[in-house]
């Protein structure tokens, strides 16, 4: 029989993503994590667009922070969390933060330690959401079976990443639409310039 | 006279703000368990989110997400997250204090402060008469408080001079809504939101004002295909991902909505049989709209003709739609205009009333709905009764057992009562919960009418920077430090529960208000045991009024998770959904068109000042920014004000990214640092408006109000801008 773990996945949909750091703000409230928040969110070009999104660990099935570990001191739980480095074991070596495809593990070099998210397994072991998928204003951060968020939405949820040669798979999904196409957020794009009188930006 | 004793940095340096960014007894103890989990709210905006605080020792520790409350199920934005570091905090002030001159603030006992502020509302009063002494109040103090100081004002100080900071947030919505509906509610819960078609945001950034309410406007479009729609003059985060971006040039909303209903008469896509039924006026409108063209709306608006005729389309022929609007078009000297012609639109379409159709207001402030309705408006009563009606007046005199002729008339409105303080009419002021040398316009007018006040007494919990002008300050009470009621934007009335004690000398705002009142001999008014007992009689108040409470306890609105007003009586089960059936406030049972005719706006765009200047909020601060400036993680995130300005303006002034540019209006002037962004129309600059002092925006806004709600013009100031050339010392 599955765990309420393995049942459920996280799943990141960056168009609802409104930016305001509520996930920051609630991950740095972890017991573990004494005021340091382990999911880190970043305008993505702001002179161009308010687009924010932000960046968690994605929890690779098979993951490269693990395997490049000297002290062998990141562990996968069976029912899928990639777990932060175990104190004991971590030299703060860097490997796993060149390793990461996704740029997730950090050093803090006060503790000389690499501390990432760890799905708050505080939380989700015991049947809870993780702190950021509970606060999340417009459920850019959703936590629940992928059956249930693809019932819901329009677009798709993604877990296959391919970097060259290599396919990663991760418990983290990326919500997607492939229908969408870009479209540059100028707002010029959006506004009326025919018009003569008005116009204190014409030199 | 109110002056500031000491220099501002050295009473920044006592009082703050400054930034908290650990809980009491340090990080360590977020793993150790609290005493009590407490289920309440957060006091950060009209949303009133669900949050559980963690209580050990009289400290709130930390938070938990209230996944069980129906508004927000467990989410949060980061103001939510935060609020409780608004407790236990340095900045705290402890002990009633007094102005000396010279010297600062010096602690003084309760007392000491009591017997100054009674002998000086006395000494005034019988000076200059009654409506000398003015008092000011707001709406992040629960119903109860609310509902005390509308009484206290009338029958301790026996003023007709009070008013509120709604002034400056929802009475521009709420005048529109007592025009068309005959009643001031957001007509639907947000559940209608998830069940609509066509979603409709005017002049409403709700991605950092109401957050919560995108998780609804996506779920409609995700789950429905519904369409948004977003008129506004920068690209917002929820602006970002919507179906039409209608970027309007400040100030000219109106003729945007009269031109989208001129379009849907031409094209048919209105109810007629609706309009027949159950409204009156709409010929006149029609005729009115008539003169509003797509070819002249684009020109006013700067919107594409393309762009105005797919809104109209949208809208017209959608099965169910939802109109949401907030500070955008409301502030404005045609505030109840922009409004009225929001609410038009609505109506030709009878979209109202049904499931999935529906329009709301989004109240900004804490308790923006519930304090606007219980009587610490300048004009009215509680259960928003109009101070000027004689039953009103008879029905709330026997409630509060005066004498109808002792119950003062209406008042002025709190930019009139400033006024008036500069002008030396007014010699004496009592506050709570306002902030006017923040949020009231043209600041240097505001600071220079608190030094001509003969005395002001200022009731806070921090220092605020117009508590600094104060003679004597009271420290008053969190919203976790008192127990009562809120309504949410929605119009549910909610649960505040009790979380922690004042600490040290400070007090229950409302206890401070019954002793003054006692002091004042009025003390067999103000029989209150507790916050309970001044509900108990504001049921009473409001029954029969418009916002009718009758029907609601503290025991049902803890058991049902809030009810929604009206609730005339016990047993019945509260009006999430307004105007069912068709069916409105007025007498007659039918709701109103409004003729709206567009105006330009008060301050002229020239050659001079050829720049529009909109101001507004950040996701990270509350108002005047005197909490949240005060929370590290929020204050981090926005330390300053800055200039938001598009490529193509910053280009023509030779500005770069992060370069100071000097923002001159008719009123003064400030420096701030560019932040070069396309999201900004190319003829419009964008400044916060969260900070006092030299950054202070509220320096170049201006004092124009709506005639009707007396709402401030801020959302429209012209300016001209400069490139500040800094020198390299």
């Amino acid at each position: 029989m599955s765990t309420w773990l393995e049942e459920n996945d996280l799943f990141i949909d960056p168009q609802r993503c409104i930016g305001c750091r509520a996930c920051e703000a609630a991950c740095a409230e972890c017991g573990t994590h004494r005021g340091v928040a382990m999911i880190h969110l970043e305008p993505l070009n702001r002179p161009d667009s308010v687009k924010t999104g932000p960046t968690l660990c994605m929890h690779c099935d098979d993951p490269a922070c693990a395997a490049v570990c000297p002290a062998d001191a990141i562990k996968r739980t069976d029912d899928g969390v990639v777990q932060s480095s175990l104190k004991p074991r971590c030299i703060g070596c860097s490997n796993c933060q060149i390793a990461c495809p996704f740029g997730v593990p950090k050093i803090y070099p006060e503790r000389a330690q690499m501390n990432k998210c760890d799905m708050c397994y505080d939380r989700t072991a015991i049947g809870l959401k993780p702190m950021c998928a509970t606060v999340c204003p417009s459920e850019a951060i959703f936590f629940g079976p992928k059956s249930v968020i693809e019932s819901q939405r329009k677009n798709k949820a993604n877990n296959h990443f391919i970097f060259g040669r290599q396919t990663i798979r991760t418990k983290v999904h990326l919500m997607v639409d492939t229908e969408q196409k870009p479209v540059e957020m100028d707002i010029v794009n959006f506004i009326s310039t025919t018009i003569e009188d008005s116009q204190p930006w014409v030199i | 006279m109110a002056k500031l004793p000491i220099s501002e940095e050295l009473i920044i340096e006592q009082f703050g703000p400054h930034s908290k960014h650990v809980p009491p007894g340090g990080w360590d103890q977020t793993d150790s368990q609290p005493d009590r989990r407490v289920k309440t709210h957060c006091c950060f905006c009209g949303q009133q989110c669900g949050i559980i605080l963690k209580v050990k020792d009289n400290a709130i520790i930390g938070f938990d997400p209230w996944e069980a409350f129906p508004f927000n199920k467990g989410k949060l934005c980061p103001k939510g997250v935060k609020r409780y570091m608004q407790g236990s905090h340095p900045d705290r002030l402890l002990h009633p204090l007094e102005n000396r001159r010279g010297k600062g603030y010096e602690p003084v006992s309760w007392e000491a402060a009591y017997s100054r502020v009674t002998s000086e509302i006395e000494r005034i009063q019988s000076q200059y008469g009654k409506d000398s002494f003015a008092m000011l109040s707001g709406v992040s103090l629960s119903n109860e408080k609310s509902y005390l100081v509308g009484k206290f004002a009338r029958v301790a100080l026996q003023t007709a001079n009070l008013d509120y900071n709604g002034r400056l947030c929802m009475v521009s919505a709420g005048a529109g809504n007592k025009k068309a509906f005959g009643i001031d509610r957001a007509a639907n819960s947000w559940a209608d939101i998830l069940e609509t078609d066509v979603i409709l945001c005017a002049g409403t950034n709700v991605s950092e004002c109401a957050p919560i309410t995108t998780d609804y406007i996506w779920k409609a479009r995700d789950t429905r295909g519904a369409k948004l729609i977003v008129v506004d003059p920068r690209i917002t985060p929820i602006a970002r991902t919507a179906d039409l971006i209608l970027p309007v040039r400040p100030g000219t909303d109106s003729f945007l909505f009269n031109t989208l209903l001129n379009l849907m008469i031409q094209a048919g896509d209105i109810d007629q049989a609706f309009i027949d039924a159950h409204t009156v006026g709409f010929e006149e409108v029609k005729k009115t709209v008539a003169g509003y063209t797509v070819d002249e709306c684009e020109k006013v608006t700067g919107v594409p003709a393309q762009s105005i005729k797919t809104a109209a389309l949208w809208w017209g022929k959608a099965k169910r739609s939802f109109l949401l609007h907030a500070r955008g078009i409301e502030h404005h000297t045609k505030g109840v205009d922009n409004v009225l012609s929001c609410i038009n639109m609505v109506l030709a379409t009878g979209r109202i009333g049904k499931v999935g159709c529906g329009y709301a207001t989004i109240t900004g402030q804490g308790n923006g709905q519930g304090g606007r309705e219980h009587g610490h408006k300048c004009d009215q009563l509680p259960g928003n009764r109009d101070i000027t009606n004689p039953e009103h007046r008879q029905y709330i005199s026997k409630v509060w057992g005066i004498d109808e002729k002792d119950l003062p008339g209406k008042g002025l409105s709190a930019q009139e009562i400033m006024n008036e303080i500069h002008a030396g009419k007014i010699r004496g002021l009592l506050s709570i919960c306002f902030n006017p040398l923040v949020s009231l316009p043209d600041s240097g007018f505001t600071r220079e009418a608190l030094e001509k006040l003969e005395f002001y007494a200022n009731i806070d919990f921090f220092m605020s920077e117009t508590a600094r002008y104060a003679d004597v300050i009271l420290p008053g009470s969190l919203h976790e430090e008192d127990e009562g009621t809120s309504t949410s934007a929605e119009g549910r009335v909610i649960r505040l529960q009790k979380s922690v004690n004042p600490p040290a000398e400070a007090k229950v705002d409302w206890e401070i208000l019954l002793e003054i009142a006692r002091r004042l001999g009025k003390e067999k008014y103000f029989d209150f045991k507790d916050s309970e007992s001044m509900f108990e009689e504001l049921r009473v108040a409001s029954k029969g009024g418009t916002a009718d409470y009758y029907g609601i306890t503290y025991d049902r609105i803890e058991k049902e998770m809030g009810v929604f007003w009206p609730c005339p009586e016990i047993g019945h089960p509260g009006t999430p959904r307004l105007f069912e059936g068709g069916k409105f406030y007025y007498p007659d049972g039918k709701a109103r068109f409004n003729v709206v005719t567009y105006k330009p706006s008060a301050d002229a765009i020239n050659e001079e000042y050829p720049i529009y200047l909109t101001t507004g909020r950040v996701i990270y601060h509350y108002l005047s920014g005197t909490q949240t400036r005060r929370i590290g993680f929020l204050n981090d995130q926005c330390p300053k004000p800055y200039l938001e300005i598009h490529p193509l303006l910053a280009e023509k002034y030779g500005i770069a990214e992060g370069d100071l540019v000097k923002i001159t209006s008719r009123r003064d002037s400030v420096q701030l640092k560019a932040r070069v962004v396309k999201t900004i129309r190319p003829d419009t600059v964008f400044v916060p408006y969260h900070w006092a002092g030299k950054q202070s925006i509220n320096r170049l806004t201006q004092r124009a109000l709506d005639p009707v709600s007396k709402i401030p013009e801020f959302k429209m100031s012209a300016v001209r801008i400069e490139k500040v050339v800094e020198k390299n010392l």
